[in-house]
């Protein structure tokens, strides 16, 4: 799956070259922009308009955030459209994963984080009037690498249920079941509950993991790069699964794979040094955005 | 195993060579890679002699050689000098050592034939004591040291604490005690203060193991426990510990081996005598009452030295090689029961 589209001085001779080497269906997809945006058209949601009526699930204001002497995050306001995918993009270091990571409060740890402005989750102030913890229950996350528990594949997703309080084994088996139906891996897994997590492939291991976050039903769901360690095959079923889940979870996705964010994401954003640049509907930003460095960032000419 | 690939590497460039007619030839086998790379660079680069490379690769695999053939030797005479020790030890006393009623006979005084039951028992006894002691309390050091303990120059004062007790000579940890468990306290030459003293010697180890078991559990899983929405303390206890299991016992079965074996901490603590026991007895007040924590607990180690020293008994060579013997055994067992467990936990852990 490639990270972006190459710049479009070298389209012309390209298309045929790969055809030659590779067996890949639709060669030009991989370099030319336009029929990149055309096929994320017919294939995704990426035509379907954000829905404004919708209130913000989560909603960002003024924020800034220090790691020490160093300013990660610049001013940042964003709002989060409920029951929507939401993509952050932008090149390494520019703060997007830093920017996640302060929606569910996962900052809180590093000593030297300092976070000034606000973050709301249905309007409750996230920071002073949430506990992290019941906080995290509500936004739940998904990590770059899969991170089982060493412990069996039902032990792994039955893990939340079980610390917030659900002991029977009935309802423990519903949970499970359910969450891995739908986590799209259930078909792979359901005879191997008892095996260690630890011992899937890369793919079952981060679809384990989307499970055992969709256990404690979360109403957002964070992916951080949640494909990036994945092959094409497994990240194209994390990306079905994302489109799915969008009707019952609001997304937000970290990705560095801009065709990612176009055929899953209805509102992208992008991020630079710690700024965000441009908001908007994913069509919009990628077609037609407002800022020059936007437009340079999602036609590759850099990052 | 880089070790092995790195021989074959030699080696095949070597058949290679043997086997071209000529330089050229071997040259472009053995370069391969080299030109390949010389030939998609930019035009002008400096090209590498493919010939000045396969001398270097057979340099180099020369000096390969010559390095592990002294490694091996050197590992060679470690192992010899270690095997020899406890063979030599343990061949001693062996006599003795595999001997019931030297094992369960109480020690004579004046004549041939005693035994070491009871410093045996309390070997164990003070072990487990120790252990009861040490374990909970360096947990909870190091779990705060880890996770909780803000960076300032406080917790660098206890880590450096630690690391300065973890070397403290058993002698003055033992004198400590004297001073401390024995006058002060009152408690004179008993199994408490000799288990006190112990926990004194062992808890900074203890707290370093547990430390370093802690922090190697990769930063996922407590980002994991944390996103599922469990509070911090939840996440230690549930997800770090765990994980850091397989390390944590290793560690501590191998610190158990080392309080075994002390003697200096426990002279002037435990005592140097050990009243006969009574099995049958449960009066916790009577000095030969097995459970009882305030009488005087000779231990194996503290028998050998007391033995060699001041012992008078006629067979009190053949005494203290089986009692050096039955040290060396139990020290071993522990050594291979924490390498075993550890292994087990932590294939258990990583399902392979």
């Amino acid at each position: 799956m490639p990270v972006k589209s190459v710049p479009s001085q070298t389209t012309t001779e390209a298309p045929a070259k790969i055809a030659q080497s590779a067996r890949i269906d639709e060669p030009v997809r991989l370099i030319d922009r336009t029929a990149m945006l055309a096929e994320a058209d017919a294939i995704s949601h990426y035509a379907a308009p954000v829905d404004r009526t919708r209130p913000a699930k989560m909603s960002v204001s003024g924020l800034n955030l220090h790691y020490g002497d160093f300013h990660a995050l610049k001013d940042v306001s964003l709002d989060i459209p409920e029951h929507q995918v939401t993509a952050l993009i932008g090149p390494s270091g520019c703060g997007k994963s830093t920017f996640l990571r302060t929606l569910n409060r996962m900052n809180d740890l590093i000593p030297s984080c300092r976070v000034e402005g606000s973050v709301t989750l249905d309007g409750v102030d996230a920071y002073h009037d949430l506990d992290a913890a019941l906080l995290r229950c509500r936004v739940g996350m998904v990590f770059q690498h899969p991170n089982p528990f060493p412990m069996s594949v039902y032990d792994n997703v039955a893990y939340g249920p079980r610390a917030h309080g659900i002991r029977k084994r009935a309802e423990l088996d519903e949970i499970v079941e359910r969450s891995l139906r739908d986590a799209a891996v259930w078909d792979e897994l359901k005879d191997r509950l008892d095996a260690n997590g630890c011992g899937l492939s890369g793919g079952q291991a981060q679809r384990l993991c989307i499970a055992r976050a969709l256990a404690i039903s979360p109403e957002v769901l964070l992916m951080d790069e949640a494909t990036s360690a994945l092959d094409p095959i497994s990240t194209a079923k994390v990306e079905d699964l994302v489109v799915s889940l969008k009707e019952r979870y609001t997304i937000v996705m970290v990705t560095h794979n801009m065709l990612q964010a176009t055929r899953t994401a209805q509102y992208t954003a992008f991020f630079l040094m710690g700024e965000m640049v441009e908001a908007g509907s994913t069509k919009q930003i990628f077609e037609d955005p407002h800022d020059e460095r936007t437009g340079d960032y999602v036609s590759g000419r850099f990052g | 195993m880089a070790k092995l690939s790195a021989k074959k590497a030699a080696q095949q460039v070597k058949a290679q060579v043997a086997k071209a007619s000529s330089p050229v030839a071997s040259a472009e086998a053995a370069g391969l890679g080299v030109s390949a790379a010389s030939v998609a660079g930019a035009v002008g680069a400096p090209t590498i002699d493919t010939q000045r490379i396969v001398a270097h690769v057979k340099k180099a695999g020369a000096q390969s050689k010559v390095a592990t053939a002294i490694l091996s030797v050197i590992a060679a005479l470690i192992c010899a000098l270690l095997a020899a020790i406890v063979i030599y030890i343990i061949g001693s006393g062996a006599e003795k050592a595999f001997d019931i009623a030297f094992l369960t006979k109480p020690p004579s005084q004046f004549r041939a034939g005693g035994g070491i039951g009871p410093e045996l028992f309390n070997s164990f006894y003070l072990l487990v004591l120790t252990l009861v002691i040490s374990i909970p309390l360096s947990l909870g050091a190091a779990i705060f040291l880890v996770e909780y303990a803000p960076e300032n120059w406080i917790t660098n004062a206890i880590k450096t604490a630690i690391e300065v007790l973890s070397s403290l000579p058993s002698i003055v940890v033992g004198l400590f005690g004297f001073l401390l468990f024995v006058l002060q306290m009152n408690w004179g030459f008993s199994i408490m203060s000799g288990a006190l003293a112990l926990t004194m010697f062992n808890i900074p180890i203890l707290v370093r193991v547990i430390q370093q078991a802690l922090e190697a559990v990769p930063r996922d899983q407590r980002d994991a426990g944390l996103a599922l929405g469990l509070t911090r303390w939840e996440t230690t206890v549930h997800i770090l510990l765990p994980c850091a299991m397989p390390a944590i016992i290793t560690g501590v079965i191998l610190s158990a081996g080392r309080v075994f074996g002390e003697a200096a901490a426990l002279i002037y603590t435990a005592g140097q005598s050990a009243p006969a026991l009574d099995f049958t007895s449960f009066d916790l007040s009577s000095p030969s009452c097995p459970w009882n924590v305030w009488r005087p607990a000779e231990t194996l180690a503290v028998h050998i030295w007391k033995i060699n020293s001041e012992g008078v008994v006629p067979d009190l060579t053949a005494v203290s090689n089986g009692t050096a013997a039955i040290l060396v055994i139990c020290i071993l067992a522990f050594n291979l029961i924490a390498r075993f467990v550890g292994r087990r936990l932590s294939r258990k852990l990583t399902a392979e």
